[in-house]
């Protein structure tokens, strides 16, 4: 596969992430805060777990500065788009997710589940991640019809 | 995209697949679900089911945080790059006041009169006020003096409906201000001692609401709440008057207690260009000429700077290497009525011009200038002036001889300029030369000497240089990271100052901290030099709904701020992120659309030498260094790309569709492309100077006014327009009879209108 990429390929890439990387660069000295990795690296397209990002965090940070240089992070960061690393997640799978939690099947999940399964289980949300979700997602019943704002909120363009 | 969608190509998504299919075939098996939820598979699958939704959750939120962000980036862009234009605006109005004396024949100079009043603003004006009747059907505030609880409250109940103060009472409560603000020094000492904690607010803009909201949310300002506020009360927002009304009413209520800071914006020429101007003639049009001109002193008459119990500094800006508060204590502040318009330029300043056009001399210039005794120092300096790459303005004898022979041998470009004879702009301009349309023409600039300047003494002119340039750094500055002074190339003023800058003053003072705002912050305050600077900002929602918070500090004896955020909001519904990013994101995208067509035929051109075979199509690296190159805005084209125009099958651009969904007001008959773009891009000036021409706001100027304007504003702009292609375009507009012409039916044809307005999907529901 990386014989198949060319060398505009590869300076696309390079300002792809540079882009993205600037976005957060707010005082201009290619670093970003480390928090803002995980942005990033979704805004790329990327699809990395938590413990992926733990991970790549690891690898990047500037020793406990709490800031990652872009000299660092663009080579890895190159490499990770070229190998289609961490894809994202088709929308069947998604759905099917979905109808994995609606235990009884009801084409819905109300919020209080939804609060529950996304509080408790797997990587959690923060209380401040679930009530933007609510607010978001939840119809005026406080029901989530999952089949729907999947669609919604899937995104359209490239960025 | 970088990543494809795979189906089965990663091991985490295929666990998950195969985990989420394997519960979906039977009914059986969904029994089991229920009613063995401890059954271990079960539950590591509904685990898996969660991560995944979360973890799409999270990409989604990112990506929208990106959004914010990059719109973010396209709202600061533009208004940084606005305020460039600005010092063309200004730079242009000393042109036109170096070269035309007498724009409508008989009668003083209009422009000089209106910019640049002889009147010095401590000076007491003509008071009308007490002839003014106020109609019984008047049912606004009417205030008595001196100034009670009651009438702010009157105020505040009047502005919440929508009311307007009579004129009457503007008029009284501006000269009963100005009469206060004399008396106060240039920087104003407060202590916590006698009085609880200190409020803090950053700019205003004529955000009403905001500050509405900082009264509900923290008090009226009284004995029990004092409050500082620091500049830009006025300008962009749409309620300028109300919010200054306010603000001044509670001064003279509580004068010990409510203290201003001037901004950058309480200055007229600001004014003429971000609204203000116009707000105060729309709202107050029989005496709206006698109401600006006295804000125009009282902004001048406001105090710099405040310090809190010695140890922290309150301004609008920031500071530079040479702020010295002893010295700014000393200057005389009224005298600096604009900080656009200052006493002379030093060569120093000049240095720092980075731009510079080539120009060449016009023959009808050349001969005038050899005659005059300053053009020996002039030629003498000329050399000089060139290899310094900088331009200066005329002299104002060269300028009346060569404003004989044609309006076009003088020039000044968007560049430095300086007059010797009045106060002029602002010392050297940023990064880029104003546009360079085709057909230009090539102007000769005069390099300015002054001999004094050469003296090493310090002279009148030399301190009042200084002066100037100790106000503007603190009214101009930004912080930065890097550390050291260096000119202010966005803003064109002041300086952007590093930590070791602010370090060395706080030292200097005895200070612990400088509170400063002029910059939109998202959050609505931001830290930096290591805490030793706050940007606080008090507009909310700047730059569109959603763009960001405003905040207020509260300070105690301890003197350690607390922040205080909020965010005024429209609508009764709370808008989900999703939705304010779409709506900022929508705003800031047709503003960045109108840019790129009002730039279509540069934009074109450059387009055109990288598809030399005409196939209408470039590729995107050189279509992003097209658009860097002609609008310098720096922005992430190609993450914006997709916004802005279409693929062609190939991945190229196919760069016509950038202008496809913009179109003209009105159809604008045999007009050359070259003037519809200039008339397009500076619509918002040519809107001012016409408000300016038109002194008696009739909304209508002369033909030979019309024509005379456009020409000054042609060849300062360098740009060769043919004095028949204005008549036709100003004829072939249906104006008014009798040789006038109505000049804002003639700036609606250049108002950029969007094509797809109806189809936006603006705030469409959730």
């Amino acid at each position: 596969m990386l014989s198949d990429i060319s060398a505009s390929d590869v300076h696309s890439l390079h300002k792809r992430v540079k882009d993205a990387f600037q976005a957060f660069d707010y005082e201009m000295n290619n670093t970003v805060d480390v928090r803002e990795i995980t942005t990033i690296i979704y805004s790329l397209g990327c699809f990395p777990s938590q413990k992926d990002i733990h991970e790549f965090i690891a690898e990047l940070e500037e020793d406990h500065t709490g800031s990652v240089h872009l000299d660092k992070f663009l080579p890895v960061m190159t490499n990770v788009l070229m190998e289609h690393k961490f894809p994202s997640i088709p929308e069947d799978v998604l759905i099917q997710a979905f109808e994995v939690l609606d235990k009884d099947s009801k084409g819905y999940l109300d919020s209080e589940e939804m609060v529950e399964l996304m509080t408790k289980e797997g990587e959690s949300f923060t209380q401040d991640e679930m009530t933007e979700m609510l607010m978001a997602l939840a119809d005026h019943e406080r029901r989530i019809y999952y089949k729907d704002i999947i669609c919604q909120l899937t995104f359209d363009q490239e960025i | 995209m970088g990543c494809g969608t795979s189906v089965g190509t990663e091991t985490q998504g295929q666990k998950v697949k195969t985990g989420v299919t394997g519960q979906q075939k039977t009914d059986d098996e969904s029994v089991v679900k229920t009613t063995n939820p401890a059954l271990s598979d079960v539950g590591v699958t509904a685990m898996k089911a969660a991560v995944l939704i979360q973890q799409w959750y999270r990409r989604y939120m990112a990506r929208l945080e990106m959004r914010r962000r990059y719109t973010w980036n396209i709202f600061q862009s533009i208004e940084y790059a606005g305020e460039q234009d600005q010092l063309q605006l200004s730079s242009f109005f000393t042109f036109m006041l170096d070269n035309f004396t007498q724009l409508n024949g008989n009668g003083p100079d209009l422009i000089s009169q209106l910019l640049d009043p002889v009147v010095d603003p401590w000076l007491d004006r003509e008071s009308s006020y007490s002839q003014i009747l106020v109609p019984d059907s008047y049912t606004g505030p009417r205030l008595s003096f001196p100034l009670s609880v009651s009438d702010t409250n009157a105020l505040l109940c009047a502005f919440k409906e929508q009311q307007t103060l009579h004129a009457k009472y503007l008029l009284q409560l501006l000269y009963e201000t100005k009469k206060l603000l004399k008396q106060m020094p240039n920087i104003i000492q407060l202590s916590t001692s006698y009085i609880k904690d200190i409020t803090i607010c950053g700019d205003l803009h004529g955000r009403l609401d905001d500050l509405l909201l900082i009264f509900y949310k923290n008090g009226l300002p009284s004995a029990d709440t004092p409050y500082v506020f620091n500049g830009d009360f006025v300008d962009r927002g749409k309620k300028s008057v109300e919010v200054i009304i306010l603000l001044f009413a509670f001064l003279l209520l509580y004068p010990d207690h409510v203290h201003l800071n001037r901004g950058n914006h309480e200055d007229h020429i600001m004014n003429l260009r971000y609204g203000f101007t116009k707000e105060v003639m729309q709202k107050y049009k029989t005496h709206g000429h006698e109401i600006l001109p006295l804000f125009q002193d009282i902004f001048s008459l406001l105090p710099v700077a405040t310090v809190i119990d010695g140890k922290i500094l309150i301004v609008h800006g920031g500071i530079s290497d040479e702020t010295d508060l002893d010295f700014l204590s000393s200057i005389e502040r009224h005298k600096l009525k604009s900080a656009l318009r200052f006493p002379r330029c030093s060569f120093e300043q000049l240095d720092i011009s980075q731009s510079y056009r080539k120009t060449k001399r016009l023959k009808s210039g050349n001969s005038s200038h050899s005659s005059s005794n300053s053009s020996r120092n002039q030629s003498k300096n000329q050399k000089r002036s060139n290899q310094r790459n900088t331009q200066r303005g005329l002299r104002r004898q060269e300028s009346n001889s060569s404003a004989s022979s044609s309006s076009s041998s003088s020039s000044s470009s968007s560049s430095s300029l300086c007059s010797p004879r009045t106060p002029s702009c602002l010392s050297p301009h940023p990064c880029h030369p104003s546009p360079s349309l085709p057909n230009t023409v090539n102007i000769q600039h005069m390099p300015f000497l002054d001999s004094l300047l050469s003296a090493r003494q310090p002279s009148p002119s030399q301190r009042r240089e200084r002066e100037w340039k100790q106000i503007v750094d603190i009214l101009w500055s930004d912080p930065k990271t890097q550390e050291g002074c260096s000119p202010n190339t966005f803003r064109g003023g002041g300086c952007y100052f590093g930590p070791d800058i602010t370090q060395k003053l706080l030292l200097q003072h005895g200070l612990q901290l400088l509170i400063r705002s002029h910059e939109c912050k998202q959050e609505g305050y931001e830290l930096c030099h290591g805490g030793q600077v706050i940007t606080l900002f008090s507009a909310s929602n700047y730059y569109e709904e959603g763009s960001n918070r405003g905040a207020y500090i509260k300070l105690g004896r301890e003197l350690v701020p607390r922040f205080y955020q909020y965010q005024v909001s429209r609508t009764t519904r709370k808008l989900t992120l999703t939705q304010r990013v779409r709506a900022a994101e929508s705003s800031a995208f047709r503003a960045l659309k109108e840019k790129l067509f009002s730039h279509r035929s540069e934009l074109m051109s450059g387009f055109q030498q990288f598809d030399q075979n005409n196939t209408g199509v470039v590729s995107v690296s050189d279509w992003a260094e097209v658009l860097e190159s002609v609008l310098r805005l720096d922005l992430p084209w190609r993450t914006l790309r997709p916004h802005l125009c279409r693929l062609a099958a190939d991945g190229s651009v196919e760069y016509n569709s950038c202008f496809e969904d913009m179109g003209t007001g009105v159809s604008l008959p045999q007009v050359t492309p070259n003037l519809a773009e200039t008339l397009f891009r500076f619509r918002t000036d040519i809107e001012i100077i016409f408000n300016i021409i038109d002194k008696d706001h009739s909304g209508l100027i002369s033909n030979e006014e019309f024509r005379q304007t456009w020409r000054l504003f042609s060849a300062h702009l360098g740009v060769d327009i043919d004095d028949r292609a204005i008549d036709d375009l100003a004829r072939s507009i249906d104006f008014n009879k009798d040789g006038s012409i109505d000049f804002t039916e003639f700036l609606e044809a250049f108002r950029v209108v969007h094509k797809l307005d109806s189809k936006d999907p603006h705030l469409s529901g959730k």
